[in-house]
């Protein structure tokens, strides 16, 4: 545990040597600001002092912006070959990838965190479902959660950055978009199934205030076998073939 | 703590990389290891760090089996890779405490071994720079300075003097030859002269397999065989001079190099010598014995006979 938090302290502290954390930070900030309060069907239009807005604006632009934080985390270090280094210390290939994981999550949590003077606004306009908001949050984390999983995943499966990011978009839009439209073309247990796998009916139901058991657990366990997938990749070197 | 590698196999696929390959390292012993590109030095080296598997063989490190024990082996061995691959965003302390503390240097230890590394590589101008600012050899010496930090009781260094300057080069042997003394270290090298310098044993590779395996001494009496030297006599007539010594009992064949001046190389039987008597046939003629030298095969000579078949 101790090894993967000092991981994770280094990796979050990367981000922000580098511009990326920023330049995520300020995009993100400004795109949902813009949507949430200026454009479109803003608070405003609707009408409520609610943060459905956000949420829904968040839902897509964190869908773009996990993997641009995901997309370096192992392909980089295995371009430059630390990924040697570090393994051979005394750190396992899932503390790498746990501590990878953590420090994306922090990073997302930083965003989050920030969008918090929206929330500080809408109390003052009228009155807020603060359960909605909270259940609205979590939801964007777990979420969020689940594309760093598959963002780091497909980090591990290859050394180029580039291929890394379109390679966890196209996964992220078959649980966004590819599994629901199929469900509607399927009946039975195929259909449910399918319909199970989407991520929006799950994070909607979060987003509107409702904590379902199903959902969180459908998300933590995208999480973990995404992690588990790129653990069984990274560490096929060191298994003996045959 | 000792190395033992026994049977060691690595495949590529279907390509044979290292190929049964069997060695042992004692505690205060400096392995030179030797090979043209692509010998199998690296993926070996690999193999011991735990980095990759190997496709069969045993690897055993103190009393521990790189299969089974992977934390603890990793913690008692200070590794620098191939390449020197180092976070090239972090400044050089910054860098090396992460490191430290990866390896479970305790806090009330961390000071101390920070400045011992600064110091003992040369560091202490350029600690605050990041790595990407420094010069090659710098970075060098940053990446030795990780792989000793936790004062690891094996050292295993791919390619240690890579890109220093000859002062910095000599420095480094000292250090890796004072470490080598309470350690366990493996160094693999393309220099020739460097194994001289630093290595009690030199174990030849190539092609994944290992064709020599001894002190730059035994390695040299095994290609050589006999005793060959160099001669220049003056006072006597040359064939007079090759005469004589062919008459001595020791020596197997007389060849001039330069007849005018009386430069010979002398070959003597199989582990025998000539010197004495060629001295003493010398003074006996009374001729002047103006250069008389033990003619070695050099070490570059052995690798390349080795190797190049």
């Amino acid at each position: 545990m101790k090894v993967i938090w000092i991981i994770a302290k280094r990796e979050l502290k990367s981000f922000f040597d580098s511009l990326t954390a920023y330049i995520m930070l300020i995009i993100f900030l400004g795109l949902s600001g813009f949507f949430t309060w200026l454009y479109g069907s803003d608070v405003f239009l609707v009408g409520q002092a609610s943060l459905q807005s956000f949420f829904a604006v968040a839902y897509w632009t964190l869908f773009f912006f996990t993997p641009a934080i995901t997309m370096r985390t192992i392909a980089e270090e295995k371009r430059t070959g630390t990924i040697e280094l570090i393994l051979t210390k005394s750190v396992s290939d899932w503390q790498l990838i746990v501590g990878k994981y953590l420090a994306c999550l922090m990073l997302i949590g930083v965003a989050l965190l920030s969008t918090l003077p929206f929330y500080f606004t809408l109390t003052n306009i009228g009155p807020v479902d603060h359960g909605a908001v909270i259940c609205g949050y979590l939801g964007l984390l777990l979420m969020s959660s689940a594309y760093i999983s598959i963002g780091i995943f497909s980090s591990c499966i290859t050394n180029n950055q580039i291929v890394s990011f379109l390679l966890s978009l196209l996964i992220g839009v078959f649980f966004l978009i590819i599994f629901q439209a199929l469900s509607s073309n399927f009946t039975g247990v195929i259909g449910s199934i399918l319909s199970y796998l989407s991520i929006s009916d799950h994070y909607q139901s979060l987003s509107r205030g409702v904590i379902d058991s199903r959902d969180i657990i459908y998300f933590v366990s995208i999480t973990v076998f995404a992690l588990m997938m790129a653990e069984s990749y990274l560490i096929r070197r060191n298994l003996s073939e045959k | 703590m000792d190395i033992s590698v026994d049977g060691l196999t690595k495949y590529y696929d279907v390509q044979k990389a290292v190929d049964d390959i069997s060695f042992t390292v004692k505690t205060g012993e400096i392995l030179g290891f030797l090979g043209p590109n692509g010998a199998g030095k690296t993926t070996t080296m690999k193999i011991l760090t735990c980095y990759i598997a190997a496709s069969a063989g045993n690897v055993t490190i103190g009393s521990n089996n790189v299969k089974d024990d992977q934390e603890i082996i990793k913690k008692s061995i200070g590794y620098l890779p191939e390449n020197n691959p180092l976070y090239t965003e972090m400044p050089v302390m910054e860098y090396l405490a992460y490191v430290a503390e990866l390896q479970g240097v305790s806090a009330s230890m961390m000071r101390e071994r920070l400045g011992e590394m600064i110091r003992v590589c040369g560091l202490n101008e350029e600690k605050h720079k990041k790595i990407e600012e420094l010069s090659k050899g710098y970075r060098q010496r940053v990446g030795l300075a990780q792989a000793m930090i936790h004062d690891p009781e094996i050292l295993i260094l791919d390619e240690p003097t890579s890109g220093l300057d000859p002062n910095q080069i000599v420095q480094i042997r000292e250090l890796i030859k004072s470490l080598g003394k309470e350690k366990t270290v493996i160094l693999s090298t393309h220099i020739l002269p460097e194994v001289e310098a630093t290595c009690d044993r030199i174990l030849i590779i190539n092609k994944g397999s290992i064709v020599a395996d001894g002190t730059a001494d035994t390695l040299r009496k095994q290609a050589q065989g006999q005793e060959l030297l160099t001669v220049k006599i003056e006072g006597g007539t040359g064939d007079q001079v090759i005469k004589a010594l062919q008459e001595i009992d020791t020596v197997q064949m007389v060849e001039p190099i330069n007849k005018d001046n009386l430069t010979l190389t002398i070959q003597s039987k199989a582990e025998a010598t000539s010197v004495k008597a060629i001295f003493d046939l010398c003074v006996a003629k009374k001729w002047y014995l103006m250069q008389l030298t033990p003619l070695e095969t050099r070490l570059e000579d052995i690798f390349r006979d080795l190797t190049l078949n």
